[in-house]
């Protein structure tokens, strides 16, 4: 079968991140970035229904000329091959014209399924898989956990999915191939990239499709106006000190304030 | 029409909290931009649901009603509401963010030509829309400027449920057509993952580890702390996604509700995911290196620093504490 998985480069989760000069995004430079962690799940989840039924399991990610690293690390992982989707205005566009970019990537390969994580770490939005199956007009489900094939080989494949719902709760659904899944993390133990896959990677075709040549409608309906730092809902006293007296001002206020010890 | 519609969802055939507080938002933009309002009950037979609205609610109800709409379907919900909101032309539409929610209303969104803005903490005069990025570390403040329906989905815990006006509602049916065919979807029976064996729910004190521990090998640290304080210990999500502790000491919204006296959060970061499942915690203490980390905004005490230093200090100096 062929898997999609659309993938999506994020600044790294211990970069320290500061508002840009204009207030409308954080301050790119010498930012570290990697793959979205729910992207890295859906793109296992992949390469072990790859590893299972056959087949060709492709990435694609829409942004700037970096994204190239984070689909060459998906190919060292074990992806076939790739899509860059080149566009450097992303921040300009909201969630449904970045869904129509992958969607228009994605048509003309007419995946079997398409896999993505459920939300991105920097905009954490938790829409873009779910308006792709729309536009794509496919079936959909979200919050995945993990992923079973039946009939992978035949033209009526059918799907059937672990669902995560809220508080410890689960939920099985059928649906037909091909469809879109968005994945949660923690279905699966992430692999690393092996030294020969990272050699194999550099061999491995990116074809490079520009924003541009996709055509698609551009312009928001949704604007992000201005990047704040939050507001503080409690007054944090902070326990200054070395670790011993930070430790010890604690117990104080554990024992007269809190009364816990 | 145009107003506010705000969609209703139900639990075991009672409106949920989280519902609650959505009218609680659509009440605040009706009032603030002078519009009417209205709430949407979906289901088979929703008159009991429409009954339980129209007490705390003034405004109109709209029992959503189809066969088809017994179990909860991406596809039957998108229908239904997308031909209610064709039909009412509602100027903002708000939901609560649910999975359920989160599941069908970007796509609802993209039929309508618009973008649903999601997981909203907070609305202000614009209106303007704010929501967490970058797993709370900076907000970002949304406009919309499409020309159709401004779709909204509002977070847990973020608008005053009882804040709800009360009052009496009218009533009307409205059935969508839908075809069995257009179903594309076989949902079963929810179903509960491993017995639950740990009550984190009525722990008095909660001791919780996040990512900052790094590595497996360093949780005896914190269970350690955990003991010394007579504490249940409980983690975030990628603890239990990485399998260093079992899934059921997870705090957050796809974990347990916690709401002890104390909970003590070592090396977590604080993304909202895991702020809603405790910040009704009547005294949170966090230890993070980052002073940055959102966690800082919901603690009533910080210790920013290096938690393989300070926790064993703190382990010390409780049970020197306690004799």
């Amino acid at each position: 079968m062929k898997i999609i998985v659309a993938i999506k480069q994020v600044p790294d989760r211990d970069a320290q991140v500061r508002i840009d000069a204009a207030g409308k995004w954080i301050d790119e430079t010498d930012l570290q970035y990697a793959l979205n962690e729910s992207d890295a799940y859906a793109l296992e989840e992949a390469l072990q229904l790859k590893e299972k039924h056959g087949g060709e399991v492709i990435v694609v990610s829409a942004g700037p000329e970096r994204v190239g690293q984070t689909l060459r690390e998906a190919l060292a992982k074990g992806a076939d091959r790739g899509i860059h989707i080149e566009a450097d205005d992303l921040g300009q566009r909201d969630a449904l014209g970045v869904a129509r970019l992958l969607a228009a990537a994605v048509r003309p390969e007419s995946p079997d399924l398409l896999l993505t994580g459920l939300q991105s770490e920097d905009l954490g939005l938790g829409q873009t898989g779910v308006i792709v199956a729309e536009l794509l007009n496919l079936p959909h489900s979200t919050l995945i956990l993990h992923v079973e094939v039946e009939g992978a080989d035949g033209p009526q494949a059918q799907i059937k999915v672990k669902r995560e719902l809220e508080e410890g709760w689960f939920q099985t659904i059928e649906l037909p191939a091909p469809a879109v899944l968005t994945i949660q993390s923690g279905g699966n133990k992430l692999r690393y990239a092996t030294l020969m896959g990272i050699k194999r990677a550099k061999m491995k075709e990116v074809r490079r499709v520009t924003a541009a040549e996709l055509a698609v409608d551009s312009a928001p309906v949704v604007q992000l106006d201005r990047v704040t730092l939050p507001q503080k809902q409690k007054s944090t006293q902070i326990l200054s000190g070395t670790a011993k007296e930070a430790a010890a001002a604690l117990v104080e206020k554990l024992k007269f304030e809190v009364r816990v010890i | 029409m145009s107003g506010v519609l705000v969609v209703i969802e139900d639990r075991a055939d009672k409106i949920s909290r989280i519902s609650w507080e959505a009218v609680a938002a659509g009440q605040k933009l009706a009032t603030s931009l002078g519009l009417p309002l209205s709430a949407a009950v979906i289901g088979p037979q929703t008159e009991s649901l429409a009954a339980e609205t129209s007490t705390k609610f003034s405004g109109r109800v709209l029992r959503v009603e189809h066969p088809l709409l017994a179990h909860y379907t991406a596809d039957g919900f998108t229908l239904a509401l997308f031909q209610l909101i064709q039909s009412k032309a509602p100027t903002y539409v708000v939901l609560p963010h649910t999975y359920q929610v989160r599941d069908y209303a970007p796509a609802l969104a993209a039929r309508l030509n618009e973008v649903l803005v999601s997981d909203v903490v907070a609305i202000s005069d614009g209106p303007v829309f704010t929501r967490q990025l970058l797993q709370g570390r900076l907000s970002g403040n949304y406009r919309h400027t499409g020309s159709g329906p401004c779709l909204v989905s509002v977070q847990a815990g973020a608008f005053r449920a009882d804040a709800a006006a009360s009052g009496s509602a009218e009533v009307t049916v409205f059935t969508p057509t839908i075809e069995a065919a257009q179903i594309r979807t076989k949902p079963g029976e929810p179903f509960r993952g491993s017995s639950q064996t740990v009550d984190l729910g009525s722990a008095q004190l909660i001791v919780s580890v996040g990512r900052g521990i790094k590595e497996a090998e360093n949780l005896p640290l914190v269970q350690e702390l955990a003991t010394a304080l007579g504490a249940e210990l409980a983690a975030s999500r990628p603890i239990c996604d990485n399998g260093w502790l079992p899934m059921e000491r997870q705090v957050g919204s796809s974990g347990q509700s916690v709401a002890p006296k104390l909970y003590l959060a070592v090396g977590i970061s604080g993304a909202i995911q895991h702020l809603v499942g405790m910040k009704a915690s009547q005294c949170v203490v966090a230890i993070n290196k980052d002073p940055d980390a959102p966690i800082f905004e919901i603690a009533d005490y910080g210790i920013i620093g290096d938690l393989f230093e300070v926790v064993p200090a703190l382990t010390e100096a409780i049970k020197a504490a306690k004799g």
